[in-house]
């Protein structure tokens, strides 16, 4: 069983400190990156698979050359090698630019399933997978809360949260599958792990190795970011204290003033 | 062919998703404000498409009722996105709009490699200006930037509650439409689909949402909520750390890594705040806390905020508003 997961470096969210450059993007060396939380359990996921069935887990990237810290710590906590596909072209790409850039950067790679999280945490656009795996023809399970690859049927089973429920999903394999925070908690590098992270191999590729110059990147984006402002303040919080009842009055009285009730 | 596309989503039981009528109206005061306010179709894809694209046609001009066979026992985004791929790809300038939920996305991506055209995902707030711009918020909620197209066409995703619904003068017609020509792309089976007791109204789509966070204590702490929010006709909701905790379904939770939602109130009890959940709730209209620490974060962005024991608080409050209602 070979499982690559896409991992993203991102800003750290608990830090807070992520802001916009005069170009109008994200100024990546404001904050410390951590690896997008989303990924996280999706590659816990796939380590979990590859302890059952064996094999190997390799994690790809597109980001800034540094991206490599991140990547020791997706590595620490168990995934088989990484590759970081990093390019000074791609700074500012889109979101049609990153789904071509993975899926040339997947066609040099064999695999079984290719894992993807939710969303991340500094995009939130959450459609990068879906691309992927339309640009190479894979199956498209998403919103996992359960994977069951079968290897000896060939087929991957998939059981995905819908709104009013769950379907029971199944494909051939390969396939792709986007992941979800149901399928458990991420774990934490062991000494050991982070040990052995720093002699595993990191394979880079660019632009021109994938074949893709001039295709993809800030130049050819499809999208633009025109100005940002502060959003709409909501104004001054009110503070109750006293006794339930109070606390309950006010509440309503709130409420009512709105038209809530 | 028109210039805006709505593509609308189907319930389980056939009917329109409430996101799709929303997407439609924002689409028809887009259409309106571009000069060409009949420049505007919706397309519902299904295996029997009727109910939901005549309920669409309550909203916008045209609706093409695409009957797609592998729709039925089949993952619906892929399909649909072929068609809708085959249908916009007509003219250059299309412009794709979506709700912002999980299918939503990934009909978006789908159709986003099928048609080259750019993505700008969980819009709050699309206007016409020359172009079309997208405001979309940023970085926890700290930004909120505006965002184009480069090229004529695109695909955009539309937050729930972003608009209200408000259908046509008189219902527009249903034009029955071909499936895309040849499926390309692979389909996955549905072996089974299976409702779970408890998944009412989706989250998203909730006017009142009543919230329980660690505070909350327990799976039994969630009655006073569920209590709450069936006596203010709203949706239960929660934080990771209660999800985590399993007291109540993932299906429920709002924050980073759960549901996005915006509804007229959020009753926050015992939840503190913190930013990963923050950024799931703070465009709410009205946001009420109970917290017994006066100096949790979310005393920096809720309206108002109730310092004391949340079951207490609570329990005061629903006696109060049977008070009002008997």
């Amino acid at each position: 069983m070979h499982i690559v997961v896409l991992t993203k470096p991102v800003p750290d969210p608990a830090a807070a400190a992520e802001r916009l450059g005069p170009d109008l993007r994200l100024d990546r060396a404001a904050s410390p990156a951590v690896v997008n939380g989303n990924d996280e359990y999706a590659l816990e996921a796939a380590l979990k698979l590859m302890e059952a069935h064996g094999g190997e887990v390799t994690i790809l990237t597109m980001a800034p050359p540094n991206a490599t810290d991140t990547m020791r710590k997706a590595l620490a906590m168990g995934a088989t090698r990484g590759v970081l596909v990093t390019d000074p072209a791609l700074a500012g790409s889109c979101v049609r630019s990153t789904d071509e850039v993975l899926a040339a950067a997947l066609r040099e790679l064999t695999y079984d399933l290719v894992f993807s999280g939710f969303d991340t945490s500094d995009g939130n656009a959450g459609v990068v997978g879906a691309a992927i795996a339309a640009r190479l023809r894979l199956p498209y399970l998403s919103n996992a809360a359960k994977i069951e690859p079968d290897p000896e049927a060939g087929v991957v089973r998939v059981r995905r949260i819908t709104a009013t429920g769950y379907d029971l999903l199944e494909a051939p394999m390969p396939a792709l599958v986007v992941c979800t925070q149901v399928l458990g908690e991420p774990r934490y590098p062991s000494l050991k792990g982070i040990m052995a992270a720093r002699s595993k191999e990191i394979a880079t590729r660019s632009v021109a190795d994938l074949g893709l110059e001039g295709a993809v990147g800030g130049a050819v984006a499809t999208t633009a970011v025109l100005d940002s402002q502060k959003p709409a303040s909501r104004g001054a919080t009110r503070v109750v204290r006293g006794t339930a009842e109070d606390g309950a009055r006010e509440i309503v009285e709130l409420l009512e003033s709105r038209r809530i009730v | 062919m028109p210039r805006f596309w709505v593509v609308g989503e189907a319930n389980v039981d056939g009917s329109i998703a409430k996101i799709s009528t929303e997407v439609a109206t924002l689409a028809r005061s887009l259409a309106a404000d571009a000069g060409a306010p009949d420049d505007i179709a919706g397309i519902v894809v299904a295996a029997d498409p009727a109910r939901a694209a005549r309920e669409l046609a309550a909203f916008v001009p045209r609706v093409l009722a695409v009957a797609d066979p592998t729709a039925e026992g089949h993952a619906w985004a892929v399909p649909t996105a072929e068609s809708v791929a085959a249908i916009v790809n007509e003219d250059a300038d299309g412009i794709a709009l979506i709700g912002a939920g999980p299918d939503g996305r990934d009909v978006a991506g789908t159709l986003a490699a099928l048609t080259g055209r750019g993505v700008l995902a969980n819009a709050v707030g699309v206007r016409w200006d020359g172009r079309l711009v997208v405001e979309m918020s940023a970085f926890g909620g700290k930004l909120v930037t505006s965002s184009g197209f480069t090229g004529p066409g695109g695909i955009v995703t539309i937050r729930p509650n972003m608009v209200t619904a408000e259908p046509l003068g008189s219902a527009g017609e249903v034009v029955d439409h071909a499936p895309a020509a040849e499926p390309t792309l692979p389909r996955v089976i549905v072996r089974e689909s299976v409702a779970e007791a408890g998944a009412a109204v989706p989250i998203e789509e909730a006017r009142i949402i009543v919230s329980g966070g660690r505070g909350i204590g327990g799976p039994d702490g969630f009655e006073l909520v569920r209590d709450l929010a069936s006596e203010l006709g709203g949706a239960v909701g929660a934080t990771r750390a209660a999800v985590d905790s399993g007291w109540i379904p993932y299906s429920q939770q709002i924050g980073q890594t759960g549901k996005i939602v915006k509804p007229q109130l959020y009753l926050a009890l015992g939840i503190s705040g913190a930013i990963q959940h923050k950024v799931g709730m703070q465009t709410a209209e009205t946001i009420i806390a109970v917290n017994r620490d006066p100096d949790a974060p979310i005393s920096e962005f809720a309206d108002l905020l109730v310092v004391g024991d949340l079951f207490e608080v609570g329990r005061a409050l629903l006696v109060a508003l049977r008070g009002r209602s008997g």
